[in-house]
C-alpha cells in the first residue's frame, strides 16, 4: 500500500513540477493520436454520412465490414502494419519515399488510423441512420439538393458525430498493442504514455508510472467532460 | 381556367400494389383543391408525385406544360412545396426552421421576409425557441411558415391539421386563404375532414382506391354529388 501511495506522490510530483520525461512523452502520444483522429475524422466521417445516407447494393456488406473494423484488436493491427512496412514484409522492400518505416511516429500514426476509422465510420453512420427518416424528405420537398441534405443531416447527427470522434481517440489514446509493435517505445522518439507506463512498471518505477497513469486517466476523463458538456448545451 | 397541373393515366404501384390510377386530373391555377377519401384511397401518394418526389410508373403529369418529375430543373421543382402531417424540424430555432426554405436558395438578407411570416403565423414571440420545445400546433405553423415564406406557386399540404386544436386549426386555415387569395398560390388540400374541405376550397375530389371517384365544385359536391359513394361520404358514413 505504502508503495502506491508513495507513487501516487510521486507521480503528482512529477506532473506539476514539469518533468521534462513526462511532458516529452505526453507530446509524442498527443502528436500521434491527435493527427491520427485528424486523418480517422477526415475519412471516416463522410464515409459514415454516405452509409447512413445511402442505400446501394452491398451496403450491408459494408456495414458488417465496419462493425467487424470497429472490434479489430490493436495487437493485430499492430501486427498487419509490421508486416506490411518491415524491411521484409510487403511494402518496406519498395523503399518508397511516402511509405513510413517501422519504429517512427509515422508508422504509429499508420497504425492508429486504422484502429480508429472504422470506429469513426460506425459512429457516425449510427448517427446519421438515427436521424429523422422525415427529414430528408421534408428538405427535398422544400428543394434543397442532395447535397444541401447531406449537409443538414449531417449536421441533425452532430451530436452522434462528436461521440464518433471522441470514440476513436478513446480508442487509439488507451492502445499499447499496436504502437509497442510499429513504434518500438524508444526513449525521445515513439514513446507514449501507455507504452511508458508499461516500462515504468517493469522496471518499478512506480512514481513514473502512476504519474503517467493519472495523465491517462485525466485525459479521459477531460474528453468525456467535454462531450457531456457539448451535449448538455444542445440539450 | 389555366392548368397548373394536368395528369392523364398516371399509375403508381408499391410492393407490386396499384396505389394510384388516376384517369385525368387538371389543377387550376390559382385554385384551392381538396382531395377527400378514407386512409389508403392514395391522396398521400398523388402529393408525392406532385412535388416531383416521384416518378409515376405509367402515365404523364404535365406541370406549367412540361412533363414533370424528379428530372425538372431545380428552379421549377422549387415552385412546389409540401406542408407534410407530421414536420420534421431542424434542431434549431424557429427562426432558423422558417429560413432553411430560403437558405437552401441562397437567398441573404432575408431578414424581413422571415419576420412577416413570423408574426402572420403568429411565431414572432416563438422566434428565439427551440424547435423541440414547440408543441404540435406550433409545430405545424412553423412548417407552413418554411413553406410559404418561399412563395411557393403551388403549396400541398397533406393532412395539416390533423390532431390540432381548434386554434391552430383557425390559424392555419386563415393562413390558406391569405395566400391563395393575395399571391395566388394554388393549393391541394389532403384533408379527411370534410367540413375543412368545404371550408377552404373551391373544388373537391374524392378518392378511393387510388382513383378519383369524383371531381367538382365544392357546392355540387356537397349539395349534388353524382355518384353514390360520393354522396355516402358527404354523409359522413364509411366508405371502403
Amino acid at each position: 500500500m505504502q508503495i502506491i501511495w508513495n507513487g501516487i506522490i510521486g507521480g503528482l510530483k512529477l506532473l506539476f513540477t514539469g518533468d521534462p520525461y513526462l511532458w516529452g512523452i505526453l507530446g509524442v502520444s498527443g502528436k500521434v493520436s491527435g493527427i491520427a483522429l485528424l486523418i480517422s475524422s477526415i475519412l471516416g466521417i463522410p464515409l459514415g454520412a454516405i452509409l447512413g445516407l445511402l442505400h446501394f447494393r452491398g451496403r450491408r456488406l459494408t456495414q458488417a465490414l465496419i462493425y467487424t473494423g470497429m472490434g479489430l484488436p490493436p495487437v493485430v493491427v499492430g501486427l498487419a502494419v509490421y508486416l506490411l512496412l518491415s524491411r521484409h514484409g510487403i511494402l518496406g522492400p519498395l523503399n518508397w519515399p511516402w511509405i513510413p518505416a517501422l519504429f517512427t511516429v509515422q508508422a504509429m500514426i499508420v497504425a492508429q488510423v486504422i484502429i480508429a476509422t472504422p470506429l469513426v465510420v460506425g459512429y457516425t453512420m449510427a448517427a446519421v441512420s438515427a436521424v429523422n427518416p422525415d427529414l430528408r424528405l421534408q428538405l427535398q420537398s422544400i428543394g434543397a439538393t442532395r447535397l444541401q441534405i447531406s449537409f443538414y443531416i449531417l449536421r441533425e447527427a452532430r451530436q452522434g458525430v462528436i461521440v464518433a470522434i471522441v470514440g476513436g481517440l478513446g480508442s487509439i489514446i488507451s492502445e499499447v498493442g499496436s504502437v509497442m509493435m510499429v513504434g518500438g517505445n524508444i526513449e525521445g522518439s515513439t514513446r507514449v504514455l501507455t507504452t511508458a507506463i508499461m516500462l515504468e512498471t517493469q522496471e518499478g518505477n512506480w512514481d513514473k508510472a502512476i504519474g503517467l497513469g493519472i495523465v491517462l486517466l485525466f485525459l479521459s476523463f477531460l474528453i468525456n467532460f467535454s462531450v457531456t458538456q457539448l451535449q448538455g448545451r444542445e440539450n | 381556367m389555366n392548368s397548373i397541373f394536368s395528369l392523364a393515366a398516371v399509375k403508381k404501384s408499391y410492393t407490386g400494389r396499384l396505389i394510384l390510377d388516376v384517369e385525368q386530373l387538371d389543377i387550376f391555377n390559382g385554385e384551392i383543391l381538396a382531395i377527400v377519401g378514407p386512409s389508403g384511397a392514395g391522396k398521400t401518394s398523388l402529393l408525392r408525385l406532385l412535388n416531383f418526389l416521384e416518378s409515376p410508373d405509367s402515365g404523364n403529369i404535365q406541370f406549367k406544360d412540361q412533363p414533370a418529375g424528379p428530372q425538372l430543373p431545380l428552379d421549377i421543382r422549387r415552385q412546389v412545396v409540401t406542408v407534410f402531417q407530421r414536420p420534421a424540424l431542424l434542431h434549431d430555432s424557429v427562426e432558423n426552421n422558417v429560413a432553411l426554405g430560403l437558405r437552401v436558395r441562397g437567398a441573404r438578407d432575408a431578414h424581413d421576409q422571415i419576420q412577416t411570416v413570423l408574426e402572420r403565423m403568429g411565431l414572432q414571440k416563438l422566434r428565439k425557441a427551440h424547435a423541440w420545445t414547440l408543441s404540435g400546433g406550433e409545430a405545424q405553423r412553423v412548417a407552413l411558415a418554411r413553406a410559404i415564406v418561399v412563395r411557393p406557386s403551388v403549396l400541398l399540404m397533406d393532412e395539416p391539421t390533423a390532431n390540432l386544436d381548434p386554434y391552430n386549426i383557425e390559424l392555419i386555415e386563415k393562413e390558406v386563404r391569405q395566400i391563395n387569395q393575395s399571391e395566388k398560390t394554388t393549393i391541394v388540400l389532403v384533408t379527411h375532414n370534410i367540413f375543412q374541405a368545404k371550408r377552404l376550397a373551391h373544388r373537391i375530389a374524392l378518392m378511393l382506391n387510388g382513383k378519383i371517384i369524383e371531381l367538382a365544385q365544392t357546392r355540387s359536391f356537397f349539395e349534388s354529388p353524382q355518384d353514390a359513394r360520393t354522396r355516402t361520404f358527404v354523409n359522413g358514413e364509411m366508405i371502403y
